[in-house]
């Protein structure tokens, strides 16, 4: 059985870039288009692994993040934040709700890879 | 009295005009005026007049006084009036 | 008649409450809710100018001679008139140089000189004495009446040490040390005895007006009653008309306008007053109410005035009964002993109430300015001697009180019977109006000197000795008669009743004709011979002046002292005055005041001494004062050039102040206009990040697309054909969507710095619609959208730039485009005329616009519309199409039409401001 991954992220082309390169890499993609969508999928289907955009209407990232880390039950999803800002102060907003790797947009598609694939192995 | 006080409680102005009011109400010669052998509702008319003035001087300085801005700041309790304004009446 | 038990247990009882008043009020005080810090009270207190004298007398003169009794009342109401001037003034002076009593008020204005201070306690001593003799007289003729019936007025002389006046006299001398020298106080403040006052006047006036109402409506019916069966008696039917039978010409109007000036200077000037008025006042603008109620209450007392003289004289028949007893006699030969005995015990209140204050005056008066300065010359006691003074002081005072009495006792046995009431009171009054030019004039003349002063107090008082004084004591029998009729030697016009052969006016106004004459003439004539000194300027000024010299804001009063103290010889003779523990607090106030840390490290400068000084003043009087502070400090000499310099100083002081508050002021408003230009800034600079992150992640959006699309395409050639024509596809569109909004941030940023280049030409707005329609029509024929054009005819040509107008038409169809539903879509464009303008709008039929969001739609980057739904748009179109159409004078907005539809529209003016 495949390792699944939650792809959360307002823009449609992205998605559908992040979800051709990850299933290329041979993982069960998921998809979520807002916050509130992507919350409710990792509960309901557990991804090992979640690409999340920082800046989504409604529910941020950083929102979802903090609600998966208060969660007992998907504490333990590996989250990888995606963001257009790569300023200080989103960094430091990540780390404190506990993201476990941030990626700043654009980004490139190897080092992407790479890192999801270290995370899951 | 001063103009730099002035603006702070009653004017002293009107003060002065009531107090020569009274000096001219209750001395000659206005007292002639009232010395008639007339009654009023059965009172000899200088009593009453005499009075009646000396209510209304009363009257007029509540008014100029109590109207003043300088009333705002003061702790004043609530009216518990034994002394009642005087109503304008004579013997 | 009432059993003399009963009259005496009545007594006592009445003065217990008196007392309990008192103590409540002391207490209250102690616990710093004071009773007394209400204008009712105040002008309760001022009352005491009602004494036994208003409650027996004015009914026998007012049976006697009609309206004469009510100069009296009217001269106080006219002094109120000017109350809130005059009165004021003397409350400031007051409480600004702890002033404690009218003697240490008139010695202090004229440089704090003992002499005048010891003169006008001699003058008040003398001239009130009598005035205490009468209520004594008032308190034992009604306890006769009541006692043994209206038929015997006099009561039988008894030996002094049954006579029951003399114990009354003991039990108030008693009540007034307890609570008129229960502590030295600087401010010379006595709240229990100011709550006893008030509660008396309360009780007199309460009483009199029970009397008066029993004899009009149970006795008669009604006043018209009274006057009605008056007419009987021929005697009483002249009584209210001037001047009686003989007609108007006959009355004395001197003698009246006399009478009413009289009363209005006494109102000011007795000690009791004084007291009331002025030192027990804890707030000036208590006057402001006191001013008219303390007339209205003077007014309501003697409203039943002529009712029971004239109805006594009715029923009594008239000259058959001494018209001072009717207020007891009345309801007692009418049964109603119960009213006679509440009668009497209000008149005791008037009594007593006028008793406690008044010797409690004096007391201070004696203590300060006759006792003190006479033990300060004694060796031994001389000013550099050690141990605490206030014990002694207040010991003085009492036995200043007792003697008080005991003398106005004496008086009353020797020469009581001699006089009316009213007589009595009226030498008082004459007395103490010989202080009227020195007080009054010289709270507002500078020029006036101790040497006046003193001139003036001397020949006033001799005159009144003379004309007013001596024949009442030759009416007693005490002088031979003669020296009245003929003048002495039989010199006639030395005559002291008709001095110089002026006839025609009573001798009271006589009296006071000459004593006020030659008092004024020698104050304003020896002022004038002599400059006055440098201490009698500097006071005088500080008098005048005292609401424009001793304002808080200006540092308070100028100090007129010179000279080098030392600060234990200071806080030594605080100590020995005020008592250890509030001469401590002194020092630690000035300490805090001036900003020092600790008491030792105080400079004894100058205005460390004047404040000591005043705190001593307020305990023993100023010119005490004076001496005790020339003795403990070394002084120089005040000389006039030094008065006239320290006022240079003070004044520029003044404006040093006013020019540091001004600037200040200043200073604070620059200081109000860099904090506000500053947060501006700040919100300007909090724009402009906010700006610059969202174009960043605005252009970094389609980044990550082009970039990951194409590493993919790069790094798979093995890629099949659609797959990747279709990421090629979205590699395009995005890149257009990047160079769209490099433009639009472009244009923006343009049109806001002012730099955007406008054109100006004859703009056709339904021309230019139309065009706008078919440029955008791909995009609706693409989402199968309709678009209706409603354009009205009579719109005219406007100047304007096109193709900005053009840019804005675009916008807003293609944002209808993007939001109407896939299915039906519909838009509505219309165009009409309003007023001097023209108004377009768009409407679609797609989702709406909450209404709280109409304006921030049109913020930088704020999109409408979800995730899923959100066109590829910049967030900059309706921006920068707001920006045109406020450049041209007109305004954008979004509505909600009455179906919900959201509709953009925009108004502009046919002459728009951006054309030339």
């Amino acid at each position: 059985m495949s390792v699944k991954i939650l792809i959360a992220d307002d823009e449609a082309n992205i998605v559908v870039t992040l979800e051709f390169m990850m299933k290329r890499e041979g993982y069960e993609v998921l998809v979520a288009r807002d916050g509130v969508e992507a919350l409710a999928t990792i509960r309901r289907e557990r991804p090992r692994l979640v690409l999340l955009d920082g800046m989504m209407p409604g529910m941020t990232g950083f929102d979802v993040c903090a609600a998966v880390r208060a969660d007992a039950d998907i504490r333990d999803t590996r989250i990888v934040m995606l963001t257009a800002k790569g300023r200080e102060t989103d960094l430091a907003r990540g780390a404190g709700v506990g993201v476990d790797a941030y990626v700043t947009k654009p980004f490139s598609t190897r080092d992407l890879v790479a890192k999801v694939r270290e995370m899951l192995g | 009295m001063r103009p730099r006080r002035a603006s702070r409680g009653p004017s002293a102005q009107v003060l002065v005009a009531l107090w020569g009011a009274g000096l001219v109400l209750f001395n000659f010669p206005m007292l002639i005026v009232f010395d008639r052998d007339v009654t009023v509702l059965g009172l000899p008319l200088l009593p009453v007049a005499l009075f009646g003035n000396w209510a209304l001087l009363i009257g007029a300085l509540a008014w100029a006084l109590e109207r003043g801005p300088a009333r705002r700041r003061g702790s004043e309790p609530p009216p518990s009036n034994p002394v009642p304004p005087a109503p304008p009446g004579a013997p | 008649m009432i059993a003399p038990s009963l009259v005496i247990g009545a007594s006592v009882g009445y003065l217990l409450v008196l007392f309990a008043v008192a103590a409540f009020g002391d207490a209250r005080a102690a616990r710093g809710r004071s009773l007394i810090g209400s204008s009712w009270i105040y002008a309760l207190s001022l009352a005491v100018y009602c004494t036994a004298w208003t409650y027996f007398g004015s009914v026998g003169r007012a049976a006697a001679s009609g309206v004469w009794f009510l100069p009296i009342y009217i001269g106080p109401t006219l002094a109120m008139l000017l109350g809130w001037i005059v009165v004021r003034k003397m409350i400031r002076i007051a409480q600004t140089y702890r002033i404690t009593s009218i003697a240490d008020f008139i010695a202090s204005r004229y440089g704090k000189s003992p002499l005048l201070a010891a003169l006008v306690t001699l003058i008040t001593v003398i001239g009130i004495v009598p005035y205490i003799a009468l209520q004594l007289k008032a308190v034992s003729a009604g306890y006769h009446l009541l006692t043994s019936g209206p038929d015997l007025v006099e009561g039988p002389q008894v030996g002094w040490w049954r006579d029951g006046v003399l114990f009354v006299s003991l039990a108030l001398a008693a009540f007034t040390m307890m609570f008129g020298t229960r502590h030295l106080d600087s401010a010379e403040r006595h709240e229990g005895m100011v709550a006893a006052v008030a509660f008396e006047s309360v009780v007199k006036l309460v009483a009199f007006l029970a009397v008066g109402a029993f004899v009009t409506w149970g006795l008669f019916d009604g006043m018209g009653d009274i006057w009605a069966r008056a007419q009987a008696f021929p005697e009483l039917r002249g009584l209210l008309r001037l001047g009686g039978e003989e007609g108007a010409t006959a009355f004395g109007f001197a003698d009246w306008f006399a009478l009413t000036v009289l009363a209005m200077l006494s109102v000011l000037l007795l000690p009791r007053q004084f007291q009331m008025m002025v030192v027990e006042c804890v707030d000036e603008r208590h006057l402001l109410r006191a001013a008219w109620v303390f007339p209205a209450y003077l007014l309501l007392i003697n409203i039943f005035v002529l009712p029971i003289a004239i109805g006594g004289a009715v029923l009594f028949g008239p000259g058959r009964m001494d018209p001072e007893t009717f207020v007891l006699s009345l309801p007692l030969a009418h049964g109603a002993p119960w009213l006679a005995l509440f009668a009497y015990l209000g008149g005791l209140s008037a009594a007593t109430g006028m008793l406690i204050v008044e010797t409690v005056a004096i007391a201070t008066m004696v203590c300060n300015d006759l006792v003190m300065p006479a033990l300060l010359r004694r060796r031994g006691f001389g000013v550099r001697a050690q141990g605490d003074l206030t014990g002694l002081l207040l010991n003085i005072r009492r036995a200043a009180i007792v003697g008080v009495l005991i003398l106005g006792y004496l008086y009353f046995r020797i020469a009581g019977d001699a006089y009316a009431l009213v007589s009595i009171g009226l030498i008082s009054f004459a007395a103490v109006a010989q202080f009227a030019p020195a007080l009054l004039v010289g709270m507002y003349w500078r020029g006036g000197t101790r040497i006046g002063a003193l001139g003036g107090l001397l020949g006033g008082f001799a005159l009144w000795t003379y004309t007013l004084m001596l024949p009442s004591v030759a009416k007693c029998g005490w002088m031979p008669a003669g020296f009245v009729e003929y003048g002495p030697l039989g010199f006639g016009l030395l005559a002291p009743e008709r001095l110089f052969g002026l006839v025609g006016l009573d001798s009271l106004t006589q009296s006071l004709f000459w004593s006020l004459l030659v008092n004024v003439t020698l104050y304003v004539g020896l002022s004038l011979w002599r400059r006055p000194d440098a201490r009698e300027a500097s006071q005088g000024l500080l008098f005048v002046e005292v609401f424009e010299r001793a304002q808080p804001a200006t540092g308070g009063a100028p100090v007129f002292w010179r000279g080098r103290a030392r600060l234990e010889d200071l806080t030594a003779l605080a100590a020995r005055l005020l008592g250890p523990s509030r001469a401590k607090a002194l020092f630690e106030e000035h300490a805090r005041e001036t900003g020092v840390g600790s008491v030792a490290r105080l400079v004894p400068d100058a205005r460390l001494v004047d404040r000591v000084e005043r705190q001593i003043a307020g305990a023993v009087g100023s010119a005490s004062a004076r001496v005790m502070i020339a003795s403990a400090v070394q002084e120089e000499p005040l000389a006039i050039d030094d008065v006239l310099e320290i006022l240079e100083e003070a004044s520029q002081l003044r404006g040093y102040a006013r020019a540091l508050e001004e600037k200040s002021t200043s200073l604070e408003q620059a200081t109000a206009e860099l904090r506000a230009a500053n947060e501006q800034l700040k919100s300007l600079d909090h724009l402009k990040d906010d700006f610059v992150s969202s174009v960043t992640h605005e252009l970094r959006t389609p980044l990550t697309s082009i970039r990951a699309l194409s590493e993919l395409m790069l790094d798979a050639p093995e890629m099949g054909a659609p797959e990747r024509e279709r990421f090629l596809r979205i590699v395009v569109s995005e890149s257009e969507r990047l160079s769209r909004l490099v433009n639009q941030v472009l244009d923006l940023a343009r049109i806001e710095s002012g730099h955007a280049e406008w054109r100006s030409a004859e703009v056709d707005m339904r021309a230019l619609i139309e065009s706008a329609v078919q440029t955008t029509s791909e995009l609706f024929r693409e989402r199968g959208a309709e678009v209706r054009l409603v354009l009205a005819d009579d719109v005219p040509v406007i100047r304007a730039d096109p193709d900005r107008l053009t840019q804005v038409m675009v916008n807003l169809l293609s944002n209808a485009a993007k939001f109407v539903p896939a299915t039906c879509g519909r838009v509505d464009v219309a165009l009409r005329r309003d007023g001097d303008g023209l108004v377009v709008e768009v409407r679609d039929n797609g989702p709406g616009v909450p209404p709280g969001d109409h304006e921030r739609i049109f913020e930088k980057f704020r999109q409408g519309g979800d995730a899923q739904s959100r066109p590829s748009g910049t967030g900059l179109g309706l921006p920068i199409s707001r920006q045109i159409i406020d450049h041209f004078g007109g305004r954008m907005w979004l509505e909600q039409g009455p179906d919900g539809d959201p509709c953009f529209a925009f108004r502009l003016p046919f002459a728009t401001p951006g054309t030339p």
